[in-house]
């Protein structure tokens, strides 16, 4: 299926890999960081190819947590004012990219995205070829429109059955890294029954976290649940792509659905690092945190409000919960999610990356400990180097927030 | 392209949180460059000199699209050999225009401080130091030439997409 998104985009039949290919990138997403970094100071282009391509969303420091960052908010405004960029999502407007992308429909069966944030793989839960590139990078893509990329060989992952009720995409994305550990930069396409049988949100999951075992895309196969959630936001015609029946796969990856247990991954890498919580030895929790583009979802917010409902966060430990995007904050206060995980003492923040990558709005001490359903657990990650993230699903994170240490969601029934 | 130097060696599962710390990101570049490994690896931003290698494990410079090549280039990281690379990690590299190549094996061939020589056309890398020798697969010639022409800014510039520098007007 990658292959030939990346053969149409860069005007070829066919490709294999290896083959190195200039593409043209059907849509853009460029993000708050591009104009606030010191590493790479914004300048803006003298002109560009399409400019109708690009999106630009404010969600790494939104609302901007220093004057550094609300200047390169200002920038980003004055950016799409001059070029007449319409997909501007400004402080209101904003959430995370991968959250944004997909609620406006801007991640579409059959084409290239990228994004300068690396989760942006989680388009292709959309049947589009998605992945996340450099932000010097994206300057060449907001230019020329093009970039160029080496053909990668792509794994078959095989998905049959149907999750059990204590496990969510996060358990199977864990147990598909402590299976079978790294991608090693090839594709992984997900495919078989067992795609329909997942939720979309499950599925986002899925895909978004395939960057933490080095895919180079990682895309899912479509279906009618694509076209009915893309048709509720305006986007009518799609081009899906297909495997092949004499597609060529480097290996095959099997995961039955049914067959797991909730599992967290123990600080310092995912691959791996992966066992079920129910193998566990005590962890005692300073923070849990649900948020990110992987689970600050809709449908994370339902969980942690059932699981929290008529209980309390355990005297020691805080939880944080960042929705994904404005959108998805209103819905849950709505729906009264916010309500239930607020009288059980959580907090709830603005949309933003924040605290997943240790930025703002929940960033951990020295010594800490932190369970986590956002997406990197790595050494500093999410503030002091001296600090440990252990990472597991929402219905995980918000049962362990109850006990305040490491449990299996299904001890708290 | 060849390069010669002195390598900085460095485990498996390296990541870019520990490249570019996220304390890093309110710094200016000099000062973000001085905080490259500084949970991992104390004071090595001090230590490095310019035209130095670094020779990392497998899945080096594993996590986010931070641009912590740029903190490198500014220390003066002449060339990244690795094990292997995490694929964002590498786009960033060809695009910073800092060479790279990955290879099984490197890390038996080099020790910390050791003098390597490397040819990333024909993808020889030379132990200069034990006399011992590896051969990768060379960079493909396209991404060379990306390395050669400067990276993403040169060629932007070049091309007229994007204004030349002006000494001290973004910082």
């Amino acid at each position: 299926m990658t292959e030939k998104i990346l053969a149409r985009t860069a005007g070829r039949e066919a490709t294999a890999p290896g083959d190195i290919l200039v593409c043209s990138v059907d849509r853009a997403v460029v993000l708050d960081m591009q104009f606030s970094s010191t590493a790479i100071p914004w300048r803006e282009p003298l002109k560009m190819t399409h400019p109708d391509r690009l999106a630009v969303i404010l969600d790494h420091g939104a609302p901007a947590p220093s004057t550094r960052d609300a200047n390169g908010h200002h920038m980003a405004r004055e950016f799409c004012a001059r070029y007449g960029i319409t997909d501007f999502f400004d402080i209101g407007n904003h959430g995370i990219c991968h959250q944004v992308i997909a609620e406006r429909g801007l991640a579409r069966p059959g084409e290239l995205l990228l994004c300068s944030d690396s989760h942006t793989c989680a388009g292709g839960a959309f049947n589009a070829a998605a992945r996340g590139v450099g932000s010097l990078e994206m300057i060449q893509i907001i230019c020329t429109g093009t970039t160029w990329f080496v053909v990668a060989p792509s794994v078959r992952v095989e998905l049959s059955g149907t999750l059990n009720d204590a496990c969510e995409g996060k358990d199977v994305f864990l147990a598909l890294a402590g299976r079978y550990g790294s991608a090693d930069n090839r594709n992984l396409e997900f495919v078989g029954a067992g795609v329909s049988t997942l939720s979309l949100h499950d599925r986002r999951t899925i895909a978004t976290q395939c960057a933490e075992v080095n895919a180079e895309f990682s895309i899912f196969a479509s279906d009618p649940v694509i076209d009915d959630y893309l048709a509720a936001r305006g986007v009518d015609e799609t081009a899906p792509v297909k495997p092949d029946a004499n597609a060529t796969y480097d290996e095959t990856w099997t995961l039955e659905l049914d067959s797991f247990e909730p599992q967290v991954a123990t600080p310092g890498k995912i691959v791996g690092n992966v066992s079920p919580v129910s193998q566990q030895a005590e962890v005692k929790l300073d923070q849990c945190f649900i948020g990110s583009c992987a689970n600050g979802h809709l449908e994370d917010f339902e969980i942690a409000a059932s699981v929290l409902e008529g209980k309390t966060v355990a005297a020691g430990t805080r939880l944080i919960v960042t929705p994904a995007s404005q959108r998805v904050y209103l819905e849950a206060v709505r729906a009264g999610y916010v309500a239930s995980i607020m009288e059980a003492g959580g907090v709830v923040t603005s949309s933003t990356c924040g605290a997943c990558f240790g930025y703002h709005m929940g960033v951990l001490g020295d010594g800490e400990v932190c369970l986590t359903a956002s997406t990197r657990n790595f050494k500093g990650r999410m503030g002091s180097p001296d600090s440990e993230v252990y990472m597991a699903s929402t219905r995980t994170v918000a049962t362990s927030a109850v006990t305040g240490r490491l449990t299996d969601p299904r001890a708290l029934r | 392209m060849v390069i010669e130097g002195r390598a900085w060696t460095f485990g498996n599962d390296v990541s870019t949180d520990l490249l570019y710390p996220q304390v890093a990101y309110s710094l200016p570049l000099e000062e973000a460059a001085q905080l490259v490994f500084s949970a991992s690896r104390p004071g090595w931003s001090q230590q490095v000199e310019r035209g130095d290698i670094i020779v990392g494990g497998t899945n080096f410079g594993m996590g986010s699209s931070r641009p912590a090549v740029a903190l490198l280039r500014e220390l003066g990281i002449a060339a990244n050999l690795a094990e292997s690379f995490a694929n964002l990690y590498f786009r960033n590299c060809v695009n910073y225009a800092l060479p790279a190549l990955a290879l099984n094996g490197i890390l038996q061939l080099v020790s910390e401080g050791d003098s390597l020589r490397i040819d990333f056309s024909s993808g020889l890398v030379e132990n200069v130091t034990t006399g011992e020798a590896l051969r990768a697969e060379p960079l493909p010639e396209a991404l060379l030439a990306i390395v050669e022409s400067g990276g993403v800014l040169a060629s932007l510039e070049a091309e007229g997409y994007l204004p030349p520098i002006q000494t001290g007007a973004n910082e």
